[in-house]
């Protein structure tokens, strides 16, 4: 195996996606990720240096929208799913220290 | 102090003013109860997908081009990925790898010598939903109205050197901006924002210091408090021999201090990568050649055509172009036939005055130009006297009222007939015996009193000059 | 014979010429639902009786009425449950949906919709997509009606496993990287995935965006088609939707490949294929060749890098597409909580399940500063290869035959321990989204387990007449008998 997820990377990576993993699923993580790092370094097998990268197949441009107001109050439909809701907006914990 | 040397870059916000949002065809407007101004695309639900607003693309080739930049003319989206609430989607669709403008510039007075602030980049992107402190429970109340709003985020090189430099830099984009109809840019209502990146360097260095980067900030005046607090903090800590951190930092404009905003999540890893939902744009040479030709009158061009072909003074040019709107009623008037002079005397004086007494700014002018240029043929007419004149543009400035219907109901026009002033002045000189004798006695006051006295009689609608000729005339009969 | 026997098109025909209405066609497929009673787990929503049967019979009178309707008017249909449904719960399998109730509906599900389709109810699935088993749903396993100690593939399980059922009459899916052919080949119906752009993803939950479409799951090819017909729209919600003007695809509903040439990538029927379903699979391009095709083996180079390519994108764009699940504005929020990121972690964990997160962390990882040009653009590049490979091969074949998966439905349970030799199971689907190509499974045999093999046909880009030409021809000639 020639990748090694340290701790710290399995944390920083946990951080950025917001997510908590138990002492056994950080070890699982650090396992797994290892192993599909090592399976992906078998596209350094093919020399890539003179290729674009391709992020979409076909060459559309331009998709554009006319700028005319379109949607009236959609306040309800937002709201409708929202776990907590006070006065027309959507609670949160608190984001002001 | 003399020993450091201020170096600043800004990331300027514009909120641009199309009528519907970036990526769906939710109002921009202003105001309006929270989440009224939604859908699913800018809330972020799920199977949601975005569409480019065209308007977007062509403002912020209007800004490159009148900053001079080289427009990408094959550009894209990327997304810029943190978890926030006010980002619905918890990515935040932007342009990093080929932003839309790139090097450019724009040049501003500083001291008496002109500079050039170089444009590293301008990129499309849209702007974040509302947070709101709710005093009762202590949470936060997310309204996604300004969510997807569409901005340009204008980033210049570490060009700046103080604040006045800042100031004059962000007034220059403000005027460019105005003047092509973008945005309104106000930086108290958030229409434009700066982020301000602040270091020190000991004067001569050829290395950057660290810098940091100041938020929340409303005003000019915030900018340059902030700007001087900042670098007097690094001043102390590279005195001191500790290392300043790189960090975003909150300014507090009432407490005049600023703050960490570091935290463990803010780690700043954004993970940008291309926007698969959105396809690139193709900016055409006919586009460009199109927006190219709609580009307006920038403002020095403005000055230098007031000057000379309306022969006003350079300063009143300065001043009617200091507002896109100013300038277009001031052209708008002159189109209309009132001579230039006249309406520049008006501006700079009346006007100025009445925005001033209102607390308010050009962009407030709700009267129309034809009112105000046929009020000026009044005048010139002697259908209406100066006096009169104050009063009527009152009237216009307060509630648009057309002049001739004013004057008419008002009863306000001009007396020029003679017998009427010469009884109403026999009358004044029949009971002020005093002053005639003062007057004969040679106290020139006397004359001054007798014509006012005519004048308040005549409730102002005589010329002051005829009522003074008659009355010297009859005095000295 | 019951008339969840008939294909969608023979209950179609059946309803328009009032041998059968929308509502008895409806309540049988409610009885069948009923009947089965949730041995295979097809659904996650059913559909309460009395609404289908009320939209049924508001489709009956349409057609009463003779105002316009499609093929499929009356038919009742299944959807995956990463399409949203207006007001009807959809979850993409996943508890942190668990609640969820869209304010408006996919636009694929619009089309159906418009041409009379009565839904039955939302179908299982890997969550999220993520997965080739359905068993990573929060709702518990799907199980193939074939046999139910097997899975019936995914992540379109529930989709495939439905229509084998006989729980519906057709079903829509999506496919990733292979989620509606490789389910319909270990459930033994016929799938098809269309080129990128071809189905509107509006109202489609994204896993990985660039590789995400919308297809049928049916009894045949026919069905295939006339379903694809219908969905496939241009639509200006949808910034990658591409404008065409050959969507009717029944036209190529025709029995003859005299000339058509077929390439067999050699790589295709290579190491790792079970015997069983590579001899199905030549026995099948053996049928086209008698019918008057060319075919051959070719090299198709790359093939082993389409599923690293794979996993470094979809799973990049899945850490970003699955931000937005978060516990702010719907779906699961935890319980109990301290502050704001306490809360986006507990209900981010609590919601998602063990693939997810595996994904999630993954795809954060490859963007991570420092991995950007390593990981993700050099998957990108290797995109770019894997297009061009393919744009080799098809400048000498019409269309492109191989297997659909490498085996039959694994037992449930076997596949989970082992998320890589999971993911090496995609290796014939995975390049076709990659590429943007279309693609169709179509049941081409049974093994000694019983169970059926899919044999998997891939066309250009724009191309799908060719395969349903070639699809339709080669199931005209096997006929019923898949022995």
């Amino acid at each position: 195996m020639a990748n090694i997820v340290t701790d710290e990377t399995i944390e920083n990576v946990a951080l950025l996606a917001e997510l908590e993993l138990s002492p056994e699923e950080k070890e699982q993580a650090k396992k797994d990720m290892a192993n599909m790092l090592d399976y992906i370094d078998t596209l350094n097998e093919l020399d890539t240096s003179d290729v674009e990268p391709m992020s979409h197949v076909f060459p559309v441009s331009n998709v554009l929208r006319e700028d005319v107001v379109t949607n009236g109050d959609g306040s309800e439909d937002t709201l409708a799913n929202a776990p907590e809701e006070k006065d027309g907006a959507i609670v949160v914990p608190e984001t002001f220290h | 102090m003399s020993r450091y040397e201020t170096v600043i870059g800004l990331e300027v916000h514009v909120e641009l003013a199309t009528k519907s949002k970036i990526f769906c065809g939710c109002s921009t407007a202003f105001g309006g109860a929270p989440n009224t101004h939604t859908c699913p695309v800018c809330t972020g639900m799920p199977g949601s997908l975005p569409v480019l607003n065209k308007q977007v693309v062509e403002y912020a080739t209007a800004v490159g081009l009148a900053t001079n930049c080289a427009i990408t003319q094959y550009c894209k989206f990327d997304r810029k990925n943190y978890f926030y609430p006010d980002n619905p989607q918890n990515y935040q669709i932007s342009q990093l790898y080929l932003p839309i403008c790139r090097n450019g510039y724009v040049e501003i007075e500083a001291g008496r010598q002109t500079k050039r602030v170089r444009i590293h980049e301008i990129h499309m992107e849209e702007d974040a939903g509302k947070l709101v402190h709710d005093p009762d429970t202590g949470d936060t109340l997310v309204d996604f109205n300004r969510s997807g709003v569409p901005l340009i985020e204008i980033v210049s090189e570490p060009d700046m050197r103080s604040a006045d430099e800042v100031i004059a830099y962000l007034e220059k984009l403000r005027m460019l901006i105005q003047y092509l109809g973008v945005s309104d840019c106000k930086l108290q209502e958030g229409s434009m924002r700066a982020d301000v990146n602040i270091s020190v360097r000991e004067e001569g260095a050829e290395e950057f210091g660290t810098r940091t980067e100041m938020k929340n900030l409303n005003s000019f005046s915030a900018i340059s408090r902030a700007i001087k607090n900042e670098t007097e903090r690094q001043i102390d800590l590279i005195e001191s021999g500790e290392p300043v951190i790189q960090e975003s930092r909150r300014w507090d404009d009432d407490r005049e201090y600023s703050y960490s905003m570091r935290s463990k999540e803010d780690a700043k890893d954004y993970r940008y990568f291309p926007e698969p939902d959105l396809v690139p744009v193709v900016i055409s040479d006919e586009m460009l050649d199109r927006i190219r030709a709609a580009q307006p009158e920038f403002r020095e061009a403005k000055i230098v055509r007031y000057v000379e072909e309306y022969q006003i003074p350079k300063y009143d040019a300065e001043i009617i172009t200091s507002d896109k709107k100013l300038a277009d009623f001031f052209e708008e008037c002159v189109a209309l036939g009132a001579p230039a002079k006249e309406v520049s005397n008006l501006i700079m004086g009346d006007l100025m005055r009445l925005l001033k007494e209102n607390g308010q700014d050009a962009s407030d002018i709700a009267f129309s130009p034809a009112h105000v240029s046929k009020m000026i043929e009044m005048i010139l007419k002697g259908v209406i006297n100066r006096t009169v004149a104050k009063e009527v543009f009152e009237e216009i400035f307060r509630s648009d009222v057309d002049p001739e219907a004013y004057v008419e109901e008002h009863d306000l026009k001009t007396v020029n007939d003679d017998g009427e002033l010469r009884r109403v002045i026999a009358e004044v000189i029949a009971k002020n015996p005093k002053s005639v004798e003062d007057y004969h006695a040679g106290k020139k006051k006397a004359m001054g009193f007798l014509v006012g006295q005519t004048m308040r009689i005549m409730k102002g609608k005589a010329d002051p000059g005829t009522v003074n000729r008659i009355v010297v005339e009859m005095l000295e009969s | 014979m019951s008339l969840m026997d008939y294909t969608a098109v023979e209950l179609g025909r059946k309803i328009k010429a009032g041998e059968v209405s929308a509502v008895e066609a409806a309540a049988e497929a409610l009885d069948s639902m009923e009947e089965n009673d949730g041995k295979y787990n097809c659904y996650v929503t059913m559909l309460d009786r009395e609404s289908v049967l009320k939209r049924a019979a508001c489709v009956q009178k349409q057609i009463d009425e003779g105002l316009p309707t499609g093929p499929l008017a009356g038919v009742p249909v299944a959807i995956k449950d990463n399409m949203c449904t207006k007001g009807v719960r959809t979850t993409c399998s996943s508890k942190i949906l668990y609640n969820f109730e869209p304010t408006f509906s996919s636009e694929a599900v619009i089309n159906l919709e418009k041409a009379g389709a009565v839904i039955l109810g939302k179908t299982n699935m890997d969550e999220f997509a993520m997965g080739s088993t359905t068993e990573t749903s929060y709702f518990g396993p799907t199980k193939n009606p074939w046999n139910t100690e097997h899975v019936p593939g995914g992540s379109s399980g529930g989709s495939a496993a439905a229509v084998a059922a006989k729980e519906c009459t057709y079903a829509l899916g999506s496919d990733t990287g292979g989620s509606i052919r490789q389910p319909s080949s270990y459930c033994g119906v016929v799938g098809m995935k269309p080129t990128y752009g071809t189905v509107s993803r509006y109202g489609l939950i994204a896993y990985g965006s660039s590789l995400d479409q919308i297809g049928p799951i049916a009894k045949d090819v026919t069905d295939c088609a006339t379903v694809l017909e219908t969905i496939a729209s241009y639509d200006p919600k949808d910034s990658t939707s591409v404008r065409r003007d050959d969507l009717d695809f029944t036209s190529a509903l025709v029995d003859d490949v005299a000339g058509m040439k077929i390439g067999i990538p050699k790589d295709y029927i290579g190491e790792g294929i079970d015997q069983t379903v590579k001899e199905a699979v030549l026995a099948a391009a053996k049928v086209l060749e008698e019918r008057g095709a060319v075919v051959e083996e070719f090299d198709l180079e790359l093939v082993k890098y389409a599923i690293p390519a794979y996993y470094v994108i979809a799973s990049a764009e899945a850490s970003s597409n699955l931000a937005r699940f978060d516990g702010v504005k719907y779906g699961y929020r935890t319980e109990q909580y301290d502050g704001l990121h306490n809360m986006y972690k507990k209900s981010r964990s609590e919601g998602f399940g063990p693939e997810v997160k595996r994904r999630i962390m993954l795809g954060s990882f490859v963007l991570s500063s420092g991995y950007y040009d390593a990981y993700y653009l050099k998957a990108l590049r290797t995109k770019a290869l894997i297009k061009q490979a393919f744009d080799r091969a098809f400048k000498k074949y019409d269309v492109i035959l191989g297997p659909a998966s490498p085996t039959t439905a694994p037992r449930l349970g076997d596949s989970l321990g082992d998320p890589l030799k999971m993911y090496l199971g995609d290796i014939y689907t995975i390049s076709v989204n990659l590429a943007g190509l279309p693609g169709i499974c179509v049941p081409c045999g049974i093994d000694e387990k019983n169970l059926p093999i899919g044999l998997q046909l891939i066309g250009n880009c724009f191309e799908e007449k060719k395969i349903i030409r070639a699809a339709y021809a080669y199931e005209q000639s096997r006929g019923g008998n898949l022995k």
